[in-house]
């Protein structure tokens, strides 16, 4: 069990509270755990990456364990931590705006 | 009829404000999708607890929301709360997608426009400005987006497509983004001529289809922007609002970057109308719902200040289809006023006396339940003020 921490807005569109939990076949990594919230929650389509390119919007960045996983390639397997559900993939809204 | 109800996008969410006739005492109901920003809400004519919304951010992108039931309740089209994708089942969260045509069998994927800098630059969809419904079905809608393009859904909003020959009919690499983006700002569906819809961009000018979208010629002769390099340009002007005089369709009000416009032909051919105005920039104008010359702006005071001019947010009023203009003030603020009103923030409703609404940059909602006569505050407090929409129940 893969466990996936949203910004609050997306947890609002979600309509989920806390930390989501997503099982994933396979190698986990930021493209299979994404498009396993984005199919248990489809409502988020579209709003962690393009729904085109697939690129992750700008203003959203990856972190697991303290590390900055935003610009490896999004196949690149995750921290065992995050594997075995002890730490969660971070999906962080930048602070900017008003 | 028995109320209204307004429905106001604002910076930071969307607020439903409902009153019976007489307009004097309101329900405030809100914030919906708190946080985000609500470009525009509307109902359709149709249906009127058909609602769509557009929530926009610049973290998260694009959603299109719909309500069934007069804004009590929301969701995304096509995506129920909670409800997942089955094998072979319908792709999710298509209601958010907005992908510019680039078919071969529509033939024209344009895939520039002019920049800032005047150098070309790639279509790239942001956000959808406005939402248009239809007049007679309820589960048609139009959306205009930035970068501008039209599109249409059919099914209640849960796929979009877009009229593609509208980017494509040959003017495209002139146009170019305005201070608030290259946006498709103003759609206008004629209620007499079947198929004929008018659209305005910011800065490309206005455009005509007769055809139900398909194909679309400019309409802006008349207009001089001293702005570019041909000021009677066939496209490139910043178009800000057009307003329609339901009795008479072919009777068409402009609200350009500067100077107030209007038509007697459907937007064939444009005269200027500003006369005494105390500036003719501005971004809102609407027309009465029963007087087809009488008509509303809101000038400000430059491109460059975005407010009222002399610190008085003051509303004219022209009973003669513009040039001679009245100011309108009783009600509202003469002293210390510096707000903006934005080019979807103001609407009529369908009521006897007609009733007036505009939303402020201070979040200020007005509505005048005697044609301009005078003005009273429904909110005081909201958000910066995108839109304001009002349905006549």
């Amino acid at each position: 069990m893969i466990r996936v921490e949203l910004p609050g807005h997306l947890r609002a569109l979600a309509h989920v509270k806390g930390e989501v939990t997503v099982e994933v076949a396979g190698t986990v990594s930021v493209l299979s755990v994404l498009d396993a919230v984005e199919t248990q929650y489809p409502m988020l389509r579209g709003t962690i990456r393009d729904h085109v390119t697939q690129q992750r919007r700008p203003f959203l960045r990856f972190f697991a364990c303290g590390e900055d996983l935003s610009h490896e390639p999004p196949e690149t397997p995750l921290p065992e931590a995050v594997v075995n559900g002890k730490e969660p993939l971070l999906v962080v809204g930048a602070i900017a705006g008003g | 009829m028995s109320g209204v109800r307004v429905l106001v996008g604002t910076k930071k969410g969307a607020f439903i404000l409902t009153s019976d006739g007489k307009r004097e005492k309101w329900e405030v109901s809100g914030p919906h999708f708190a946080g985000w920003e609500m470009y525009h809400l509307k109902g359709s004519p149709a249906d009127p607890n058909r609602i769509y919304a557009s929530q926009t951010s610049g973290w998260f992108g694009q959603i299109i929301q719909r309500s069934d039931d007069g804004g009590k309740t929301w969701f995304q089209p096509g995506t129920p709360p909670g409800e997942t994708t089955g094998p072979g089942g319908m792709p999710k969260g298509e209601s958010n997608k907005f992908v510019y045509d680039t078919s071969a069998e529509t033939g024209k994927p344009l895939t520039t426009h002019q920049f800032y800098d005047g150098t070309q630059h790639p279509w790239e969809f942001k956000r959808v400005w406005h939402l248009e419904p239809s007049l007679s079905d309820p589960d048609t809608v139009y959306a205009g987006v930035e970068d501008a393009a039209l599109f249409r859904s059919t099914n209640g909003g849960k796929t979009w497509e877009e009229l593609s020959g509208l980017r494509g009919h040959g003017t495209g690499p002139q146009w170019q983004p305005g201070a608030g983006g290259m946006c498709l700002h103003t759609i206008v569906l004629d209620p007499k001529t079947e198929g004929r819809i008018f659209i305005a961009i910011s800065a490309a000018g206005a455009f005509r289809s007769d055809d139900a979208g398909k194909t679309w010629k400019p309409i802006n002769k008349g207009l001089k922007s001293q702005y570019i390099p041909n000021p009677e340009a066939e496209v490139g002007h910043c178009v800000h609002r057009i307003a329609q005089a339901k009795s008479r369709p072919e009777l068409l009000y402009m609200q350009k970057h500067w100077d107030v416009m209007r038509s007697f032909d459907a937007g064939e051919t444009w005269t200027e109308v500003s006369d005494n105005l105390p500036t003719d920039f501005g971004f809102v104008i609407d027309v009465h719902a029963h007087e087809p010359e009488t008509i509303y702006v809101v000038p400000i005071k430059s491109d460059g200040e975005h407010f009222v001019p002399d610190g008085k947010l003051r509303v004219y009023r022209s009973r003669t289809g513009g040039n001679e203009w009245e100011e309108l003030t009783k009600g509202l603020p003469q002293s210390n006023c510096y707000v903006n009103v934005l080019r979807d923030a103001m609407a009529v409703d369908a009521l006897d006396k007609c009733g007036v609404y505009f939303g402020t940059s201070g979040g200020q909602v007005y509505c005048s339940a005697d044609a301009g006569d005078s003005w009273a505050p429904i909110v005081r407090d909201l958000p910066a003020v995108y839109s304001v929409e009002v349905q006549t129940l």
